[in-house]
């Protein structure tokens, strides 16, 4: 039987001068490499995901303690915030829950239609050469640090508002809600902005083919086919805005009340954010007025993380929708 | 007139033919000529018919010529093929006839080009109703992520219909011709991006036919799909050539064989030969066209 198969074995007729087989020690380095390797990648990358986990396990756990004596009830929707009271102090924190979601609200209002409508701009108007220069300048606005803004807004808008519009008070919820909405723009102009110019050169040749004007293009074909894109920088915009801290501490005016009449925007507001950052430095490590503010802090970042998600989803969808999986 | 044999007496009818085209002459085509043309069977339209004419017409992308100096003419209810390797203008000159290629920054054009004896790059064009009226279907299937009905009814709504009775008439009418209702009459309200890639492609066809156009121009219609999609498509071709004029541009010889009746070949951005599609294939008077078509280059 063997002599019949090394006679079968033919002369090769090509000489292979490196091995095709891995040596001895080839192959335990290669071992080595690839599970080491990966596990250190793995390490880096988890430190980013640990980072979060650590966040919120820290932060619902010094809010914890608020729910087991207080609950939830009179927190959502009581409006009596008295933190420091002597004899019963009461933590009612639906004025600034309403603040953030107002003065939020109203940015979006602004920012929005600026937003998508500066993307159009930018994606299908203007020449490629000059969208070279005008975006990154829009993106500069994302770099500014807020309390920048924050002087912006107290220095030169509150007195201006004040002076021209009459409000009593230049800090109010119109004054950050401005600010708001232009640190929400860069974000909404990008993320849309992307997705409107990946909707493609097809789309809008067979519109323009079939006689649309660039008008007709950009809303009946152009916007409707991004928009997951354009939803999810929406919703990238409004967690940057609901996040924001120094701003809206600076320019709201920081009285918790919810807004009467609702459409009054001279009124000053107070924000979670704001909050927070005003009263952690006067608590008491562990009193209940430092849990109190944990627990905004904790309803905060569930709302941040619901609008994640939302936005995640969008961006998914849009990707899905342009055959880029 | 000395008696020749049949085949000599083709080829001087086709040189005649040739002659007239690149003197612009307006003499009459001599009819009884050409029927006695048995292997061509085919009669040549008059000159004044033609319903697309380009004249001396380039076509520039920045300095760079897409196409130079083309002058032929298209008559009407033919499949003309526009043939040649990559790059050689055809697209160019085929989007040039709806000014789908204004889109592009810096371009320019020279000479002149003509649809229905208009010269369609002069200033007053109204550019809605010339794009109506002279359809488009591009190499990928490029469906409006919308529902099939509404990627048919976009053209009808643009021209201002509202009413749902017409739109729906409309909408099977135009999937009818692109021989695509009886698949899809059930599911009218699905996305389109559902359908496979010949059916999507058949629905761009009637979403081109929906605005009543005269010409169709079809960019490369079936180099996205497999050859039973393509099959349908070029029998399509077959039937809406009774009603419309046709202009393909394709990179596959065989197919422009199959469903054209007059062929021009393009190199380099020129027009090198322009004849009956029979005979491009079969007697070539340019030895380019002859090497292209016979496969030696290309």
């Amino acid at each position: 039987m063997d002599n019949i198969k090394s006679e079968k074995i033919l002369k090769p007729a090509v000489v292979f001068e490196q091995p095709l087989v891995l040596t001895f020690t080839q192959d335990v380095k290669g071992f080595l490499f690839r599970y080491i390797g990966s596990f250190l990648l793995f390490l880096f990358t988890f430190t980013s995901v640990f980072a979060v986990l650590l966040i919120f396990l820290f932060v619902t756990l010094e809010a914890f303690p608020f729910l087991t004596k207080f609950g939830i009830t009179d927190f959502l929707t009581s409006t009596a915030w008295y933190p420091e009271a002597k004899d019963g102090a009461e933590f009612g924190a639906m004025a600034i829950i309403v603040g953030s979601i107002y003065v939020t609200a109203i940015s979006l209002v602004f920012s929005v239609p600026v937003g998508v409508l500066a993307s159009v701009f930018l994606s299908d108007i203007i020449s490629f050469k000059i969208r070279g220069i005008v975006k990154p300048i829009i993106e500069i606005l994302a770099a500014i640090p807020s309390v920048a803004y924050g002087f912006f807004a107290v220095l030169i808008l509150a007195p201006w508002l004040q002076k021209n519009l009459g409000f009593s008070s230049g800090t109010n919820a119109l004054n950050s809600s401005l600010l708001l909405s232009i640190m929400a723009l860069p974000t909404i102009i990008s993320v849309a902005e992307d997705s409107i110019s990946a909707s493609g050169r097809e789309l809008r040749e067979a519109s323009y083919a079939l006689g649309a004007t660039r008008f007709e293009t950009m809303f009946k074909v152009v916007i409707p086919a991004a928009h997951s894109g354009i939803i999810a920088g929406i919703v990238l915009g409004m967690m940057r805005a609901i996040g924001e801290t120094m701003v809206v501490w600076m320019a709201s005016g920081n009285a918790a009340q919810i807004p009467n009449p609702w459409w009054d925007l001279s009124q000053s507001i107070r924000t979670m954010t704001a909050s927070i950052a005003g009263e952690m430095g006067e608590t008491a490590k562990g009193s209940d007025h430092y849990r109190a503010l944990f627990m905004i802090g904790l309803l905060l970042l569930v709302m941040t993380l619901m609008l994640n998600l939302v936005s995640e989803y969008f961006l998914t969808r849009a990707r899905k929708s342009l055959g880029k999986v | 007139m000395p008696k020749r044999n049949n085949n000599d007496m083709v080829i001087s009818v086709v040189k005649s033919i040739k002659d007239k085209y690149d003197t612009s002459e307006l003499e009459m085509i001599d009819m009884e000529k050409i029927e006695q043309t048995e292997p061509y069977n085919s009669t040549l339209p008059e000159k004044s018919l033609s319903i697309i004419k380009a004249d001396d017409f380039s076509f520039y992308y920045g300095s760079k010529a897409g196409v130079k100096n083309i002058s032929m003419e298209i008559y009407p209810f033919m499949v003309t093929a526009i043939i040649g390797p990559s790059g050689c203008g055809k697209s160019t000159f085929l989007r040039s006839i709806n000014r789908i290629n204004d889109l592009i920054p810096n371009i320019h054009v020279e000479g002149k080009l003509f649809v229905n004896n208009q010269d369609i790059y002069s200033r007053q064009i109204n550019l809605v109703n010339l794009r109506q009226q002279v359809g488009m279907v591009f190499q990928k299937p490029n469906p409006f992520p919308k529902s099939i009905f509404d990627n048919v009814a976009y053209g009808p709504r643009l021209q201002g219909i509202k009413k749902r009775s017409v739109l729906q008439q409309t909408v099977e009418e135009s999937l009818q011709s692109a021989a695509l209702w009886d698949e899809v009459k059930d599911d009218l309200k699905k996305s389109a991006l559902a359908l496979s890639g010949g059916q999507q492609q058949r629905l761009c066809i009637a979403r081109a036919l929906s605005t009543r156009p005269k010409v169709l121009l079809m960019d490369e219609p079936c180099s996205a799909l497999d050859p039973i999609a393509t099959s349908k498509i070029e029998d399509l071709i077959e039937t809406l050539k009774n009603d419309y004029t046709i202009v393909i541009v394709t990179h596959n010889m065989q197919q422009a064989a199959r469903v054209s009746e007059m062929a021009a070949f393009f190199c380099l951005g020129e027009l090198i030969e322009y004849d009956l599609t029979t005979k491009i294939f079969s007697n070539p008077s340019n030895k380019q066209t002859e090497d292209y078509v016979t496969g030696r280059f290309g």
